[in-house]
């Protein structure tokens, strides 16, 4: 049993880590976070050129076919650099549903055109209802069009096509059709952008069946807990750099046990998700039966962590991380929207006891 | 990273299972609830039947009668043992701690002396560490270790001993130098219990038992050739020692938590709340489920430590996540008990009415114990702060 990253994972995590440090810097994420869409063609072309694209996909559609613990390392990364824009929406979401969804013949037309970078995509699933639970989707297509709204709907103004989760199966619309009004809506996350799509007799192709969702929603789910963690990495490094060349008292603060003591939680808090979100990611790529509960155990967790390493990490900084030019805030908002994003800890822990108190036992595959 | 087993991994669970199966005591129950000074005797033959398989120290080199075991095969010995429930060994420190400290850095005579009798639990070891005025601040500790000739001469008291009754041989740390800074002047002895002046008191605790003593040395007299290590180079070894403590320790947690929240959500069955079931109470059940969430949680992190350990060779400061983790969540867990059992939670053993013989009453007063037994939390945290973030010392 080995519970580390092998050579060639250590290899994907540092070298992403460098790529985002390089094209990705607190400057230009703060630049593009000021644009409507929080899109650039010129990154999105870099992340393509890089592979991550088509990270996890089959090589028959243009993928580079790696697993969900890489994925895991990518989303780790992108999180730590608080990636703006559409990756998490197109890669991850969209590119997980068509895959675990579509045919053949429709993963040629769709997934390749993301693996290879050309396209960017998103999938539309909460209603006014703002419900995780997939009982609770009203919307239904008939005769093939769409009549309704989504919310929550991440990154739409710049995706070429939308994927819509309906109660009677899985549909794609034309971003660009003109039965579809897309409008903002203003989230807290300044990287993500959030959007309401209404459609109005809007034509809709029928991609799937719903029944194979749950898997594409677990790897969204871990691939967000995994961002998450990159959050509170890079929050606990920026507290920690502060902690230590702040003087008060004739002193650094982080020589005080009060200060030291937060410190050491977030280490902790961090160090737990990271774990968590390994052992899901490891459980989705060796589909053990104990995936969808090791998922909601990483969410949960993560979703609470990421947020409590916030609050810590803003409180150390006293009133530097009070203010706007402090980067702390723009991971606690993504932080905020995230733990939302999929379930929150109380829904995710309503779904592990329904695991370990009304169908036996929580087992690790391992145990 | 790949958390199959590995086929030797395999084979080592196979062939323990194999054992445990034919030579597992089937009455342990009848005794594990009843005073440890009744049942020693019991844990001794039970560590005996262990050694005769190779069994009782796994993690200790092949020449020292061990199996050279991996952390992976520890944890899996552990995990195993947790699941057939077997009883604890005779000579939990001996083994656990003290014998690895003598194998590390003991000379061959005392290897030769000790470490049979370790394994055989023919001689039983307690630990002298903490004292009165040195508890986290443990370089602080007066213990005095005065040479005369080629005796050490000692004076002072030991507090917390665990097995200090029942110890045959102790693990003392003493001050050897006063004049050097506090931790440079350390040694550590190994002292025989029967030696004229150590006096064994027991150390009441707030349950009401005593699993530790408190050791008094009057004008105690220690051949120089029982000092372990160095003279003067005692930290490192006593430090040795705690490392094991913090590595090992936590292996076995995760199917004990396990079975105390399965034993608790099976009550939680069949108690009512608001006209439920208390498992069907939402509250309830998201407390259960944040608690079964952190059982695998605390396992997830302890097979990366144990993974990191075996890529760098030493166990490291990250163990103290795992002692603040297991302790904290240990305390949670039995809060939670509290929080189903109501009025009944609070019954000892004894009363009829106590629910499973007074076990969660107990549990719940004992876990306060955790995160103060082992380093406290706070000076956990300290180590965090210090040797992994590398913030300044606060002390």
């Amino acid at each position: 049993m080995q519970f580390g990253l092998s050579e060639s994972q250590e290899f994907l995590k540092d070298s992403a880590r460098k790529f985002f440090a390089g094209e990705c810097p607190s400057a230009e994420m703060r630049r593009l976070m000021e644009t409507d869409t929080a899109y650039d063609a010129e990154l999105w072309s870099k992340l393509t050129d890089q592979g991550y694209t088509g990270i996890i996909f089959p090589e028959e559609y243009g993928g580079v076919g790696l697993g969900q613990v890489e994925l895991m390392l990518l989303m780790e990364e992108a999180g730590r650099a608080l990636l703006p824009g559409p990756f998490f929406s197109t890669v991850v979401l969209a590119g997980s549903v068509l895959d675990a969804v579509c045919t053949p013949a429709l993963k040629s037309k769709y997934l390749a055109p993301i693996c290879r970078g050309e396209v960017r995509a998103t999938v539309a699933i909460l209603e006014a209802n703002a419900s995780w639970n997939s009982r609770d989707v009203q919307l239904n297509a008939a005769n093939g069009k769409l009549n309704g709204e989504k919310f929550f709907v991440p990154d739409a103004a710049v995706a070429n096509f939308i994927i819509v989760v309906a109660g009677n199966g899985v549909f794609l619309v034309d971003s660009k059709a003109a039965s579809l009004k897309i409008s903002p809506m203003s989230g807290m996350d300044l990287t993500r952008k959030l959007y309401v799509v209404e459609f109005r007799n809007t034509p809709a192709e029928e991609l799937g069946s719903v029944a194979q969702l749950p898997r594409a929603f677990d790897i969204a789910t871990a691939a967000l807990s995994a961002e998450l963690v990159g959050g509170m990495q890079r929050t606990l490094e920026i507290t920690v750099e502060y902690a230590k060349t702040r003087k008060q008292f004739g002193k650094p603060i982080g020589s005080f046990q009060a200060v030291q003591h937060q410190c050491a939680d977030m280490y902790l808090e961090t160090e737990s998700s990271r774990s968590a979100v390994y052992y899901a990611g490891w459980a989705l790529e060796e589909k053990a039966p104990d995936a969808a509960t090791a998922v909601s155990i990483a969410k949960m967790y993560a979703s609470d962590a990421g947020r409590t390493v916030g609050n810590r990490g803003i409180q150390i900084h006293g009133g530097m991380g009070f203010t706007w030019e402090n980067d702390v805030h723009l991971y606690y908002r993504r932080a905020k929207a995230s733990e939302t994003a999929f379930g929150d800890a109380t829904f995710h822990r309503e779904r592990i006891a329904s695991a370990v108190i009304d169908s036996g036992n929580v087992a690790a595959k391992t145990a | 990273m790949d958390l199959n087993l590995t086929a030797e991994e395999l084979t080592f669970r196979d062939e323990l299972r194999a054992w445990l199966v034919s030579n597992v005591p089937k009455d342990w129950s009848d005794w594990r609830e009843k005073p440890m000074e009744e049942s020693f005797p019991y844990l001794r033959t039970w560590q005996r039947k262990l050694q005769e398989g190779r069994w009782a120290a796994v993690s200790w080199p092949k020449e020292y009668g061990g199996r050279s075991a991996s952390l992976m095969q520890q944890a899996i010995f552990w995990e195993e043992m947790a699941r057939v429930e077997a009883p604890p060994m005779a000579n939990s420190l001996g083994l656990g701690l003290i014998g690895p400290t003598i194998i590390a850095y003991g000379t061959e005579a005392q290897k030769k002396r000790f470490i049979p009798k370790i394994l055989s639990a023919e001689e039983i070891w307690c630990q002298g560490f903490s004292e009165p005025n040195a508890g986290s601040d443990l370089a602080g500790l007066q213990m005095e270790a005065r040479l005369d000739g080629d005796h050490y001469v000692v004076n002072g008291q030991k507090v917390w001993t665990s097995y200090g009754w029942v110890g045959n041989w102790c693990e003392l740390v003493v001050r050897t130098d006063a004049s050097l800074a506090k931790h440079k002047g350390l040694s550590v002895l190994l002292v025989d219990m029967k030696s004229p002046g150590v006096e064994v008191r027991p150390l009441r605790q707030m349950t009401g038992e005593s699993e530790f003593n408190e050791i008094f040395f009057r004008d105690v007299r220690v051949p120089t050739e029982n000092i372990l290590g160095k003279v003067n180079d005692g930290w490192n070894v006593a430090m040795s020692t705690l490392m094991y403590e913090r590595g090992s320790y936590g292996a076995r947690l995760h199917l004990i938590f396990k079975s105390y929240i399965t034993r608790l959500i099976e009550l939680s069955r069949n108690i009512q709340r608001n006209g439920r079931p208390a498992s069907q109470d939402p509250l309830i059940r998201q407390k259960l489920a944040q608690c079964s969430a952190e059982i695998e949680i605390m396992r997830f992190n302890q097979m990366r430590a144990f993974s990191r350990i075996t890529a760098t060779g030493v166990p490291g400061p990250e163990g103290s996540i795992q002692k603040i983790f297991w302790s904290e969540l240990n305390q949670r867990l039995q809060q939670i008990a509290q929080e189903i059992l109501g009025s009944y939670g609070q019954l000892l053993a004894g009363d009829p009415r106590a629910i499973e013989e007074g076990i969660w009453s107990y549990a719940y007063l004992r876990t306060r114990g955790n995160t103060i037994e082992a380093g406290t939390s706070e000076v956990q945290r300290n180590i965090i702060g210090h040797f992994v973030l590398g913030l300044p010392r606060s002390y």
